[in-house]
């Protein structure tokens, strides 16, 4: 019986060691501007990785 | 850290530092909330008395699944430890002093005049004014040079209203195209309007040159009338819907957002994005107010429970749609699992006052558009660079680690640390939290979880 489904999400303590490139948007620029979150951002190493894919 | 909790039909587990998202069983989430305090006898004597013999579930299902739980804990996917607080700092200082985002402020006048606006009908608490090209390409300029290695640089329109200063935005974006290769950038503009002035000349620019546009719609428009009125008392949104459509029509996919904000007087706001999808948007926002205590608009607590009721209604109406073929993008809800920001960008905090500014139509910089008008909060300006660094440095300082009431919350790595002009305007200290606004964020984190988790259960 499977109880766990383990989604396949970006892994941070990994992002540790490649990220910090400092590519992607500000936080509220160009958006909402009234309110904070990173989560709704693209990074932008993988947005370019994306594109070389296609 | 792990968060847990149920919505839409779905147990949801977040392990807070990994990243990972599991969704489990009514088993697995018991055990899992038992798991750190209990020794693996007590756990499993305890879901013998809540699931043996219930469901066909066996003695050997669990202990399954209490070793399933020890090995993701093993495997770094479960009650991961955080140990990023040493790395907090270290992105804001290897790009110190590089900005990369200006808010320029065109025009400080607005030919609407509403009365929640934050930025005072665009006057930003002073006198009315518009930028002149030369103070534009000065802020450009400024931005070219303080951009390092930087290749991408964003610039918003901003205002008041931009389009009162239409021309001097093209003449920007013109200087700006003519110098991107030669310095080696790529500006993204984005514009942001109430619509008043939108015609076939902004349409074809806006489209040609803006990367996004930031259209302020408050849905239902006995809502967007009660506020977005012009100086005569009329509502604009009769004038402003067709506009917008038309615009819209014509982006042929680019990004772009209907903007709305939503206040005491619209806690249902779920009926503002029904509003919004029936005139055809399908990239949506909505914000709620952000204001003074004690301001009319201000959501009452029990406007609260209201709006996080409409947060999860909006989820399942997002869920149906797309099961529909027919989904649309709910800015707060759009959150990428497997790519998404890396570690440092999650606790570096937003940028304001150090990669991202605003700058005034006289060339006075800001830490971003919300604190223009507070003088205190003066930077510097455009000819002189940053020249108040004591009040730099506060913003340098700003990140998840340095608010002690961000220290055992869940969401932080999906935040930041928040809003920084939202924490002192309702804290007086940039290091403050603003607490309503943490709850909705909390909240919309949530919902934004189980819409994706349950898109990709469904793609499996």
């Amino acid at each position: 019986m499977e109880h766990i489904k383990t989604l396949n999400t970006r892994n941070l303590c990994e992002s540790a060691k490649n990220g910090g490139c400092g590519e992607c948007q500000t936080s509220c620029q160009s958006a909402c501007k009234t309110s904070c979150g990173i989560a709704n951002q693209q990074c932008e190493n993988a947005k370019k990785a994306a594109k070389s894919n296609k | 850290m792990i968060h847990q909790y149920k919505l839409g039909g779905m147990n949801i587990v977040l392990d807070v530092c990994s990243g990972a998202v599991h969704v489990v069983d009514d088993v697995a989430y018991d055990i899992i909330a038992m798991f750190e305090d209990h020794s693996k006898e007590e756990i499993l004597a305890e879901m013998q008395n809540r699931y043996l013999n219930k469901d066909g579930i066996t003695e050997k299902d669990l202990q399954d699944c209490y070793a399933q739980v020890v090995s993701l804990k093993e495997d770094g996917q479960l009650f991961t430890k955080d140990t990023f607080e040493p790395m907090a700092g270290e992105l804001k200082q290897k790009t110190s002093g590089v900005i990369k985002a200006l808010c320029l402020h065109v025009a400080h006048t607005c030919n609407l005049n509403c009365s929640y606006c934050f930025a005072s009908q665009g006057k930003y608490h002073g006198e009315r004014a518009v930028m002149s090209f030369e103070v534009g390409k000065q802020a450009l300029d400024f931005l070219v040079e303080h951009s390092g290695t930087r290749h991408n640089l964003e610039v918003d329109f901003f205002g008041g209203e931009p389009l009162m200063n239409f021309d001097v935005v093209k003449q920007l974006v013109a200087y700006a195209r003519s110098i991107e290769k030669e310095k080696n950038k790529n500006f993204r503009f984005t514009l942001t309007t109430n619509g008043v002035s939108i015609d076939d000349d902004v349409i074809d620019f806006a489209n040609r040159e803006m990367s996004n546009v930031v259209l302020s719609l408050d849905g239902r428009k006995e809502v967007h009338d009660r506020y977005r009125v012009d100086y005569a008392g009329n509502g604009s949104w009769e004038r402003i819907v067709p506009k917008f459509q038309k615009l819209v029509a014509a982006r042929e996919g680019k990004e772009y957002y209907m903007r709305g904000t939503f206040t005491h007087a619209n806690p249902d706001f779920l009926k503002d994005i029904q509003q919004m999808l029936d005139l055809g948007f399908t990239e949506l926002s909505m914000e709620p107010v952000v204001c003074a205590p004690g301001d009319p608009s201000e959501l009452t607590d029990a406007d609260m429970e209201i709006v996080k009721d409409q947060y999860e209604k909006l989820a399942e109406l997002m869920i149906q749609r797309r099961r529909e073929g027919r989904p649309f993008t709910f800015y707060h809800y759009m959150i990428d699992l497997t790519g998404g920001p890396c570690i440092y960008k999650r606790i570096s905090g937003c940028g304001s006052g150090t990669e991202y500014m605003a700058v005034t139509p006289w060339g006075d910089l800001y830490p971003c558009h919300q604190f223009v008008g507070e003088d205190s909060y003066k930077l510097g300006d455009i000819w002189n660079g940053v020249t108040n660094l004591e009040k730099q440095q506060e913003f340098a300082c700003c990140n998840v680690y340095a608010r002690p009431d961000c220290k055992d919350c869940w969401a932080k790595l999906y935040c930041s640390g928040g809003c920084a002009a939202n924490a002192f305007h309702s804290t007086g200290s940039v290091r403050g939290v603003y607490k309503k606004g943490c709850d909705l964020f909390r909240k919309r984190m949530e919902c934004a979880i189980m819409v994706a988790a349950s898109g990709m259960l469904e793609e499996e």
